[in-house]
């Protein structure tokens, strides 16, 4: 059959002649970029004729690619400075802001003991130690990781010294600013060494109705015994395309939890790729999206069990309303030699909107003979037994509905452990409900 | 006062009320039994607003209120409480939260105002103690893991929160060993009052025993075939309900 080479979109095009223009002041070593270049340049946007990108058509929905952010001016710096962090005063900061990390909007003086925070520009360009394990955790045959790999302009690397516990949470800002569409390329990587424990939380910030995209890259590598809380909020304004990829490689003996909530963006696409590299760790990945409108959340990962005795769980949970479309793609590989793998996973879905859409695709990938996995997936309306059961205690049905979305996205936020960041999150929820009434 | 005038209901197609009319007055503890399937259930989640139900005729009068004509949470704010034979599991609302969000979404309705959390949680305290139910419960999702008593007796301490006008127990008594039967009914008579009235629906005399009827009602073919003191619960103890079968046939 003859190979079909499809037409470059305007944005592929404009993707493709960014490169070029950009490379020559990307910081780092220009080899693994350009390879991530020609991954990306060979592959195009993903579209539904990709598996992995069965149900969110990059290729048909990014009609234009947003020129890259500059880096912001001191008057922009001024005004994410007046701007409430949502988790702000809840742990140290660090802020990426347009694609660049900024030092005098982050807590690098506050960082607690055994904590090390470098800039990732600055330690791809001198060739730190720790640059040479950007990319271990986030490896996929993937085009948007690609992009991110050719194009990362910024972000943070951190690392947490062996036996370190954080009572309070690590925070890493990705703030945007301008009312232009710009696209910025940021990554992250959190290095935990043996022993640590501590909470990594994210949040995404942006002005309403800006198409901003965003790539983000955050890369957990961990030694053994360690115990990783991860959070992600995604807060950006109505109109952004969020592309994101979490990449995490867990050493003998961890623990990690992550729990990513979206809100707001237009069009969002998040992708987990954990790999156990030592035996009897635990990975427990949640999430919760409410969406209306025409808002698009995507939720595509992938969980291999490379090692015999882990434990994998995913739980996640979309309420959608209007047209709204929720995504959620699980894949479990255990490969042949990794006996008593554990895992179980389950995607929930409510349809408030008579033109809402879930889709649901759950694989198990098993070639060892000794494991338990199983997977689940329900969508529905809610419960009308439930909802006269409230309706009877004297709740109206608005609140009822509301209490009752609550409670269905609670059971993954309650994953959370941290309280003073879950509460926070409630808040979202709840406001989204509120807003709903 | 609740009056029930010849109410006709069907469910799918299928009638399951035919023309039953009950009064119960203030004050007065009127105990429905009835073999299954004779429409006891329907008449409680009829009375209490559940939508899957078409009611062909009649009416329900709470002080000449026609319930009919408003929507449940209404009918909740206006005193109509209905302890479920089932109680549901809510996995995500404590059960301090539900409780709260319920009493003051009632004194809302009723345009009073919010309950302070102190007066709230004096309140909560108090009838849980009545009840035997331990303060963790109460942080717990509401009725998930827990027992049969435990959900029944949750519901029982919803209805002293809530002060309605009008309870109804539907079945209250299913799944419940005979300490929790004890429990459930102390907490039920403690309830008692000149101006608030019970329908307490059983299909066995057993609990009548612990919360005393003024009056009881046979219930059949979805209409009441007859009314008594609180020895025709004996009565029916002692002979089944076969006669009643045949006569509502």
């Amino acid at each position: 059959m003859a190979q079909v080479t499809p037409m470059r979109t305007a944005a592929e095009t404009q993707l493709l002649d960014l490169f070029p223009a950009v490379k020559a002041r990307l910081p780092g070593a220009a080899e693994p970029r350009q390879q991530a270049y020609d991954a990306f340049a060979k592959a195009g946007l993903p579209h539904r004729r990709v598996e992995a990108w069965k149900y969110t058509d990059l290729r048909a929905s990014l009609r234009e690619a947003a020129p890259l952010a500059d880096a912001p001016s001191a008057a922009v710096l001024g005004e994410v400075r007046t701007k409430a962090a949502p988790f702000a005063g809840l742990g140290p900061a660090l802020a990426i802001v347009d694609g660049m990390f900024e030092p005098s909007l982050s807590d690098l003086h506050g960082m607690p003991a055994g904590v090390q925070a470098v800039g990732l520009a600055g330690a791809l360009g001198t060739g730190h130690a720790l640059a040479a394990q950007v990319g271990q955790a986030a490896q996929a045959d993937d085009a948007v990781l690609a992009l991110n790999a050719a194009l990362m302009t910024d972000g943070v690397i951190l690392r947490v010294a062996a036996g370190t516990q954080l009572e309070r949470p690590l925070v890493v800002r990705f703030v945007r600013t301008g009312s232009q569409a710009r696209a910025a390329f940021t990554r992250v990587l959190l290095v935990v060494e043996e022993g640590a424990s501590l909470t990594l939380a994210e949040t995404h910030e942006g002005p309403a109705g800006v198409g901003h995209q965003d790539n983000t890259v955050v890369e957990v590598i961990t030694g053994d015994k360690a115990t990783v809380q991860h959070v992600r909020l995604n807060a950006d304004g109505g109109g952004a395309v969020d592309l994101s990829t979490l990449g995490v490689k867990l050493g003998a003996d961890c623990a990690f939890t992550s729990f990513a909530l979206v809100t707001a963006p237009a069009l969002t696409r998040h992708q987990i790729f954990v790999t156990f590299a030592g035996e009897n760790s635990r990975v427990s990945l949640n999430g919760g999206a409410l969406l209306k409108g025409r808002q698009h959340a995507d939720t595509t990962l992938v969980v291999n069990h490379a090692v015999p005795h882990c434990e994998s769980r995913e739980l996640y949970k979309h309420v959608l309303d209007g047209e709204a479309t929720g995504v959620f793609q699980g894949k479990i590989i255990v490969e042949p030699h990794a006996q008593k793998t554990d895992g179980q996973m389950m995607s929930q879905a409510v349809l408030l909107g008579d033109n809402a859409t879930m889709n649901n695709k759950p694989e198990l990938e098993i070639f060892a003979d000794d494991v338990v996995c199983a997977h689940g997936a329900t969508c529905g309306q809610l419960d009308d037994d439930l909802l006269f059961y409230l309706r009877a205690r004297g709740l109206p049905k608005p609140d009822a509905e509301a209490l009752m979305l609550q409670a269905f996205v609670g059971e993954a936020l309650e994953k959370v452990e941290d309280e003073s960041i879950r509460d926070v999150l409630e808040g979202v929820v709840e406001a989204w409900l509120r807003a709903r009434l | 006062m609740l009056e029930i005038r010849n109410l006709h209901v069907q469910i799918e197609d299928k009638k399951i009320l035919n023309g039953l009319s009950l009064t119960v007055n203030d004050g007065e503890v009127a105990a429905i039994m009835g073999p299954n399937g004779s429409g006891k259930s329907t008449l409680s989640y009829v009375i209490a607003g559940k939508e899957d139900y078409e009611v062909l005729d009649g009416e329900i009068l709470l002080d000449g209120q026609n319930l009919l004509e408003m929507e449940p949470d209404a009918r909740a704010a206006a005193g109509v409480f209905l302890a479920f034979q089932y109680p549901l599991e809510i996995p995500g609302v404590a059960t301090m939260t539900f409780l709260k969000a319920a009493l003051n979404a009632q004194r809302k309705a009723r345009g009073e105002g919010e309950l302070s959390t102190p007066e709230f949680m004096k309140k909560v305290r108090a009838g849980a103690e009545r009840l035997h139910i331990p303060q963790d419960m109460l942080k717990r999702a509401l009725n998930v893991g827990f027992s049969g008593g435990e959900k029944k007796r949750m519901e029982i301490l919803q209805m002293a929160l809530l002060e309605p006008r009008f309870c109804i127990l539907d079945e209250t008594d299913s799944g419940l060993d005979i300490d929790a039967l004890k429990i459930a009914a102390d907490g039920v008579n403690a309830l008692r009052d000149p101006k608030r009235s019970f329908l307490v629906i059983t299909h066995y005399q057993r609990l009548l025993n612990y919360i005393v009827p003024d009056t009881v009602h046979v219930m059949a073919n979805g209409r009441v075939v007859k009314s008594g003191g609180k020895e025709l619960a004996l009565e029916l103890e002692a002979n089944g309900y076969a006669d009643y079968r045949s006569q509502a046939a």
